[in-house]
């Protein structure tokens, strides 16, 4: 990841409440320069990966349906459906693919991302 | 320690194929590998060249697994051509002068485009067709022109002249023989695809020897041709055939053949023992193969070969192909010609659909020895196994091409197919492999590609690949695809039943009771689906929000970009002035590209979301609904003028379909539905390709159920004859509640009905005759969908809780900068990959 000049990528951000993420949903968040898609599931949990979907080059991944396929927590792409693990990144139907993974953490109702 | 020094020259796609088949058979500390690769990138798919026109980049063309080079330590050397082998000292020499030194050396220089000498080649504006390179070249040059002309009518000169088409030329197509692809097809063949061709605009001119080209008057050349004709064209592309890059080894004297290529024996070993060759530049047995899968073939003979295993033998390949050519199915299969003595033909051929099929088979009528296929390959699969592995024939060999009659089953079970049989040419997979894959778990389509490799390729084998699955998997009792997914052990109609009659209405219930996981992207929106037909609550609702595929979520249409379309609803295609003034002004003020639908309605492109809400606020305004083009419901019901203003209508069609579209919109189905209505038996709504498709008569209505575009066309049956309004109706509502309780997940009526047992008679009694005695429980069902219909997309907007979904960001009221527009006649359009480049003039919203 190169440097950028508007924020400091190393440093926590405050992306929304947990309570502006439907559960079992997505929503997309602007760290610097970079759009992180954040998922919070119905345990409350949440997990952040790239928003970008390397096969339609869209920012959407954070639009995709969450799932889980053979025990491995997922959203699929809503645009050729090809699924993402949440906690790897990797892409489930080509091994060569995998996006980013971002530290996540809630704290106080507060959903913070490190990019 | 390293023992041997492994010089490979050329990374085509048969050069990388070699080197993935050594690399898996001898450790990297064993060999020390170099590789010269002239172009300026490692290997990629030639064969898919022409997809790079369609928005395909250089990296979605790349073959190279990830880290191919570095884990293995292979040294490639790009953009470095090989000059000289020098076998005495045993090293080869670069451009870059490397001299590099070999124990093993291995050919795979691949071939180029053969240019014919003709006075005046050479001029600016003549390009090949080979390379990604060549292809950029011919891109910029095709923006100065209007006019674009391919020498050579076979089938890599019908592929550059669709990208010329592409590209936006005028095209025209040069061929000196009579015919196109003369090598795959006989004359009748060649001529029906002339004719589909040229009806999609392309000029073809056969038996034309190009002599000489000089200066044009209109555009930029004149070709003139033998017979005192001429053409002029902005720009050319020879494809005139190839030629084997074999000048390396003809300089370092290996045996090369009279017209070229470098000679090898079965073990792809040159007259140099320690130079093997494989791919385009190599001859075996007098011939050159210009296919990618007998490349294949030799990569991995020689590797097995260079590994120690003498027994590696190349025998020969076939030249059978399948190819989409500008849209037009061709397959020439063996010997289509016809030239093995004494054979016969089949022939069918139906000019109006555009169909040609000839099947040669021997004198005796018991083997297939070749066919041809125009228009419709659907069967090449079955045909290219039956021809290969002898399978007898049946005893009317003319069934293999005639169309199926009603009932009549052909073709050929893969039962029937040896293990042995070679399923996937590209990958060299037999039947047997495949088997032995799902045997040993591989019981999914994805994971019996990743197990064998097949249909990975050129995909050709896919339909066959996927037979063999379905059959292995019924003979181990497993049922084939009833399961919704892994999360639910039922099918769509069952789980349907669950919900209903358990009276469940929350995802999490259903899957309390009947599943196990969290679900996944295929039961979720199904069961969105069931509760919506089942309830018709809102789909908007907070607790289905997790459940909807983007489209239903954002209730439009998600676009490659990440934008969203609008299709507003227009009953019957009927729509004022006033409307079309709103929908003109509305696209105007967000900057939307618009286009009218195949389905008689306007469609607004590039929206993004944060913009839908403003968008829609002013079209509900103006008294639009919601098109539901986003959802797997009722899309359109199309109409013809009819009675009204037509002097051969019998009935009001335009406002049969207002009602009707009235009626049924916003209905959740297994997948989306299409109706028409037509005010006489002329057609002009097309009713007869629609789910349910309606028929004036002079004495009410005809009823046609089950058409289908799309994918697999198919004709409606007729239902009923002759109804009245209100029977009408009373059978559509029974007909489409029937279909929605029995449906499986993402099928049309078509499918649906293909699947009943007993046909359309089973569904006529069930609709007509109330067989089931469920007629009134359907129609009461329907009614209340009807009486239960809101607005989406009013409803929406005045949700402040909803409205909320509709920003990019959550924390940030910035547009998305990745979408980015050109203007191209007069619109938007969403800019390509290679279009965003800084310094392009570009149009960002
Ligand atoms: C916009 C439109 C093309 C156009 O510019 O004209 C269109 C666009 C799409 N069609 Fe279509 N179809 C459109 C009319 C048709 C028609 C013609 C018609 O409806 O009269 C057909 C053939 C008739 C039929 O369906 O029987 C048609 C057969 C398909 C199919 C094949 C369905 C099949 O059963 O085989 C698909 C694929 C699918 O649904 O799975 C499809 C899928 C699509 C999708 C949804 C593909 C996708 O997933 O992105 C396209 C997205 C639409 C969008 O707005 O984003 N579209 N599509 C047409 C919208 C009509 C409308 O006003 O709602
Ligand atoms: C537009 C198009 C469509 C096609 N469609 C099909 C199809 O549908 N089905 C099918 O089976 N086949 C198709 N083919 C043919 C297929 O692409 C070839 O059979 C296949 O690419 C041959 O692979 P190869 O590795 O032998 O040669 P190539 O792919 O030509 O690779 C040879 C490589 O070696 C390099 N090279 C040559 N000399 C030197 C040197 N001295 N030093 C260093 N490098 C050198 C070349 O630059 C090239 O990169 C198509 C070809 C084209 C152009
Ligand atoms: S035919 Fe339909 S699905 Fe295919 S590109 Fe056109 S609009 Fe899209
Ligand atoms: S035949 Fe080409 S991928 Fe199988």
């Amino acid at each position: 990841m190169s440097a950028r000049p508007v924020c400091d990528l190393t440093a926590w951000v405050v992306v929304c409440r947990l309570h502006d993420i439907v559960p079992n949903t997505g929503v997309c968040a602007l760290v610097g320069e970079r759009q992180v898609a954040v998922f919070r599931l119905d345990d409350d949990s949440v997990h952040a990966i790239d928003n970008h979907d390397p096969f339609s080059r869209a920012n959407v991944l954070s639009r995709g349906i969450v799932g889980d396929l053979k025990g491995e927590i997922v959203v699929a792409s809503p645009v050729y459906k090809q699924h993402f693990s949440l906690a790897s990144g990797q892409c489930l139907e080509d091994p060569g693919v995998r996006v980013p993974v971002f530290s996540v953490r809630v704290q106080d109702g507060v959903v913070w991302v490190r990019a | 320690m390293k023992t041997g020094k492994l010089v490979v020259i050329g990374n085509g796609m048969v050069g990388q194929r070699f080197l993935e088949q050594i690399a898996g058979r001898m450790s990297s500390d064993a060999l020390d590998v170099t590789v010269f690769c002239e172009e300026p990138r490692a290997a990629y798919d030639r064969v898919q060249l022409t997809s790079f026109f369609a928005g395909k980049s250089a990296i979605d063309l790349n073959v190279v697994p990830a880290r191919f080079f570095e884990d293995r330590a292979i040294t490639l050397r790009l953009n470095d051509r090989a000059v000289e082998i020098d076998r005495r000292r045993k090293i080869v020499r670069s451009t870059r002068y490397r001299e590099v030194a070999y124990d093993k050396l291995v050919l795979a220089t691949g071939s180029y485009p053969f240019v014919p000498p003709i006075p005046g080649r050479d001029r600016r504006g003549c390009f090949v067709y080979r390379s990604i390179e060549h292809l950029e070249v011919i891109r910029a040059a095709a923006r100065r022109a209007r006019v674009g002309t391919v020498i050579g009518g076979g089938l890599l000169g019908l592929e550059a002249a669709k990208a010329l088409k592409d590209l936006g030329l005028e095209t025209h197509v040069v061929e000196f023989a009579p015919r196109l692809m003369a090598v795959q097809l006989d004359e009748a063949g060649g001529r029906l695809l002339r004719r589909q061709i040229e009806a999609l605009g392309v000029f073809v001119h056969t038996s034309k020897g190009t002599k000489e080209i000089v200066d044009g008057a209109e555009r930029a050349h004149r070709m003139v041709f033998a017979d005192g004709t001429m053409l002029e064209t902005d720009l050319i592309v020879y494809s005139a055939g190839i030629r084997p890059h074999d000048e390396l080894a003809r300089a370092a004297r290996l045996a090369v053949g009279e017209r070229g290529g470098i000679v090898i024996d079965e073990h792809c070993r040159t007259s140099d023992p320690d130079i093997y060759a494989v791919g385009e530049c190599a001859l075996w047995n007098g011939r050159i193969y210009g296919l990618v899968a007998p490349g294949y073939q030799m990569a991995e003979v020689a590797a097995r070969h260079l590994a120690g295993e003498a027994d590696a033998r190349f025998s020969g390949a076939d030249m059978s192909t399948k190819l989409k050519l500008l849209g037009v199915d061709v397959a020439s299969i063996g010997d289509a010609l016809g030239t093995t003595s004494g054979s016969l033909d089949y022939v069918y051929t139906d000019p109006v659909a555009g169909i040609y099929k000839k099947l040669v088979v021997a004198g005796d009528g018991k083997a297939l020895l070749g066919v041809i296929l125009v228009g419709d390959a659907a069967d090449y699969g079955t045909l290219l196994q039956m021809t290969l592995n002898g399978i007898p024939l049946p005893e009317h060999p003319e069934n293999l091409i005639l169309p199926a009659r009603a009932g009549a089953t052909h073709g050929l079970g893969v039962d029937l197919l040896p293990a042995t049989a070679l399923i996937c040419s590209c990958n060299s997979v037999a039947k047997g492999d495949l088997c032995e894959a799902i045997a040993g778990g591989a019981t999914s389509l994805g994971a019996l590609k990743k197990e064998t490799k097949a249909s990975t390729s050129c995909g050709g084998c896919g339909p066959l690949v996927k037979q063999i699955l379905d059959c292995e998997l019924k003979k181990r009792g497993v049922d084939v695809k009833n399961h919704l997914c892994e999360h639910f052990p039922y099918s769509r109609q069952e789980l349907f039943h669950l919900v209903r009659f358990g009276n469940l209405r929350a995802f999490e219930d259903v899957m309390a009771r009947h599943g196990r996981g969290r679900g996944c992207d295929i039961c979720k929106p199904a069961l969105a689906s069931i509760f919506a037909s089942c309830w018709n609550e809102m789909i908007l609702k907070p607790r289905h929000a997790p459940l909807q595929d983007t489209n239903d979520h954002f209730l439009a249409n998600l676009q490659k970009n990440g934008t969203y379309s609008i299709i507003p609803r227009v009953p019957g295609g009927e729509i004022t002035p006033e409307k079309l003034i709103v929908l003109g002004r509305v696209a105007q003020k967000f900057g939307l590209y618009t286009k009218i639908t195949g389905a008689q309605r306007i469609d607004l492109f590039g929206a993004r979301v944060e913009q839908l809400p403003l968008i829609w606020r002013e079209l509900v305004d103006a008294g639009f609904e919601s098109g539901h083009a986003y959802g797997k419901a009722l899309r359109t019901v199309k109409s013809c003028v009819g009675s009204t203003w037509c002097r051969y209508g019998v009935q009001d069609s335009v406002l049969m379909a207002i009602n009707i579209e009235n009626r049924y919109r916003g209905i959740r189905s297994p997948h989306k539905m299409k109706m028409a209505v037509s005010g006489c038996t002329r057609e002009c709504a097309e009713a007869q390709s629609k789910d349910v498709g309606v028929i004036a008569t002079e004495k009410g209505w005809n009823l046609y159920v089950c058409g289908n575009g799309g994918v697999k066309p198919r004709h409606a049956d007729l239902l009923a004859r002759d109804l009245d309004d209100a029977t009408l109706i009373k059978f559509i509502d029974r007909f489409l509640m029937f279909y929605i309780r029995t449906g499986d997940r993402l099928q049309r009526t078509a499918t649906w009905l293909e699947n009943l047992e007993g046909g359309v008679d089973y569904v006529r009694k069930v609709v007509c005759e109330d067989s089931l005695g469920i007629g009134a429980e359907l129609e009461a069902d329907m009614q209340k969908l009807v009486d239960t219909y809101e607005c989406e997309w009013k409803k929406a907007i005045n949700d402040p809780e909803i409205m909320k979904r509709f920003r990019h960001f959550v924390n940030s009221d910035q547009p998305d900068s990745n979408m980015v527009f050109v203007t191209e006649r007069g619109q938007i359009r969403p800019a390509r990959p290679e279009e965003r480049e800084p310094g392009r003039e570009v149009v960002t919203v």
